[in-house]
């Protein structure tokens, strides 16, 4: 079973990221489940939301997981060591942030080892999207460093999950998940 | 005329999704609603259907829970197929009415996400708020995952309406686990699940003015007792139309319901008794216990009222010792599920080494590590033949550790 967790902010977009996800991998035949911890907070403060992915029904219901991948979304989170519980060597790192890995990762120690990509997926939402709702392209870029899936199969179906949206909103979710597959490094 | 939905042979929906599609196949005429966490998405995706122009009925938003069954009582006594959604102050805010609509034998069908009861104030899942309305003379049929949540629906409003049962029915659903986690559901599309439950048949409606009926009369000591024992006798007789509905809708779908769902149980020693989606975690234990050698199986009353004693009874008669998981606070007594099936042991001259267990209160996670635990401790009283674990104890609880004797 593939484990993702997200670490997002309240309203910038982890659950209907994870539940974006779980719908395309559910079109490729896999089980799937996508859901999020948070109290009664409101926008703004810190949550997480999670992923599993399987080739048989996923009965586990129980909220903890050891993940395989850490997406952080929200670019000041990715300094709380929080976002390293329950994580081994192997787990892949994709992280949004303005800076430079190496400035980054001497300042958040806890990523210190780990398999560590980063992307500023807040500047291409903004820039690409106008909004900084920085969901879609950390799902670009998580498609590029996993091949979980292949990136034309999944642009299509995103086209299709996004398809109740204006088609200005569409085709910017596009640019974004394109170009976050380019520039994650 | 309502518009057809396009639904996917297999659509990603959370519980919530699963149940408010369930109610707009269903093509309700009355839905009566004040939204609470975390029912609200099933009340907000109602709202969105009609809006959209998917659902001809009525959807009334009303200030309180307490006016919100008390609705569905009047629109369902008036003639009409009638729904609501509720979670637990809302549910405890019904109670009043809950009885009112049993007690009128109004056929309504409600849609709840199980949460804690407060204080402390919790919007997570336990089964308090089902606890709480277990004496209403509500039939409650249990979901645990988000294709369920959307089948048990859509059988809950053939049940209730059956002119044999004509009994309220809840449908539930854990609180987040369920009701906000997003699976694979395979729905039907809609004309078959409207052609399933079929045409609404009223009884002795209000608005059919040439006929005047009487709801809710006032009975002293005369004829009370008749009523209530009337109504229980068609609450406990509710079990074959449960059955035939649950044949009927594995005929169509091909998934099998239960009044009582086993796991691993035919050549098992050792057993678990849980309600709700700890049951499918627990499964991921059994696995575990069995590659260790435990022969360890679990049982589920689907229907938590009306209680399938019997058929508990049967399904447990060559077990040696049972663990019975309740997910509320038991507040002075041993938990409900402990209690039933250990009465319905007795009932039917059986025995086995009973404990109870209280886990995931307020959503405190529980997890098949911590249930492989209890599978263990059971397995010790089997090898002792006798209890040589506490008789309640408490799954995941921090601090120092909490039992009774």
């Amino acid at each position: 079973m593939l484990q993702i967790r997200w670490h997002s902010r309240a309203g910038q977009g982890a659950v209907t990221g994870a539940k974006a996800l779980a719908d395309v991998m559910a079109r490729t035949g896999k089980y799937v489940q996508a859901y999020s911890v948070y109290g009664a907070e409101k926008r703004g403060a810190p949550m997480s939301a999670y992923d599993k992915i399987d080739d048989k029904p996923i009965l586990d219901h129980s909220k903890w997981m050891k993940p395989d991948y850490v997406l952080v979304i929200d670019p000041s989170l990715v300094f709380q060591e929080e976002i390293a519980d329950n994580t081994n060597d192997d787990t892949i790192f994709i992280v949004t942030t303005h800076m430079d890995k190496d400035d980054l990762l001497n300042i958040a120690k806890h990523l210190q080892g780990k398999k560590v990509y980063t992307i500023d997926a807040i500047k291409i939402s903004q820039e690409e999207i106008g909004r900084a709702i920085p969901n879609t392209p950390m799902l670009g870029a998580f498609v590029k460093i996993s091949e979980i899936i292949d990136f034309d199969e999944f642009l299509t179906s995103i086209e299709d999950i996004l398809s109740k949206f204006p088609q200005k909103i569409i085709e910017g979710n596009l640019r974004a998940i394109k170009r976050a597959a380019q520039e994650v490094k | 005329m309502a518009e057809k939905y396009q639904l996917k042979s297999k659509e990603v929906w959370d519980g919530n999704m699963a149940a408010s599609h369930a109610l707009r196949q269903a093509q309700v005429d009355v839905v009566a609603a004040y939204p609470i966490t975390p029912s609200t998405p099933i009340v907000q995706n109602y709202a969105q259907f009609l809006a959209d122009g998917y659902i001809d009925g009525e959807f009334v938003m009303v200030e309180s829970e307490h006016s919100a069954m008390s609705a569905c009582v009047g629109a369902a006594a008036a003639g009409g197929r009638v729904a609501t959604a509720t979670s637990s102050q809302g549910y405890a805010l019904m109670v009043e009415v809950l009885y009112q609509a049993s007690g009128m034998r109004l056929p309504i069908v409600m849609t709840v996400v199980n949460r804690a009861l407060a204080s402390p104030l919790n919007i997570h899942g336990d089964h308090g708020d089902l606890y709480l309305g277990r004496d209403a003379g509500w039939i409650h049929l249990i979901a645990n995952n988000p294709q369920e949540a959307y089948d048990i629906t859509l059988c809950a409003f053939k049940i209730a309406e059956d002119q044999r049962v004509r009994l309220p029915v809840t449908t539930n659903q854990d609180g987040f686990l369920v009701s906000h986690t997003a699976q694979v559901v395979e729905p039907l599309q809609d004309e078959d699940a409207y052609k399933f439950i079929g045409e609404y048949k009223s009884l002795n409606p209000m608005l059919d003015t040439k006929n005047p009926q009487t709801y809710g009369a006032q009975t002293e000591e005369e004829w009370h007792f008749e009523f209530k024992a009337t109504q229980h006798k068609a609450l406990m007789e509710s079990t074959s139309v449960i059955d035939e509905v649950f044949a009927a809708y594995e005929k169509l779908t091909g998934r099998r319901y239960s009044r009582v769902e086993t796991y691993k149980l035919e050549d098992a020693e050792i057993a678990l008794v849980l309600m709700g989606s700890a049951y499918e975690t627990a499964m991921v234990a059994v696995d575990k216990a069995r590659e260790e050698g435990i022969k360890v199986g679990l049982l589920m009353p689907r229907t938590f009222r009306p209680f399938p004693y019997n058929e508990v009874a049967e399904k447990l008669k060559n077990i040696k010792a049972i663990a019975a998981l309740d997910r509320s606070a038991p507040m002075g007594a041993m938990g409900a599920l402990f209690n039933e099936v250990s009465g319905a042991l007795l009932a039917n001259g059986q025995s086995a080494i009973m404990t109870n267990y209280i886990y995931g209160l307020g959503g405190r996670d529980t997890t098949a590590e911590h249930i492989l635990e209890v599978i263990k401790e059971t397995d010790k009283n089997k090898e002792a033949k006798k209890r040589v674990t506490d008789l309640q104890g408490f799954i995941n609880l921090r601090g120092p550790k909490l039992s009774f004797n």
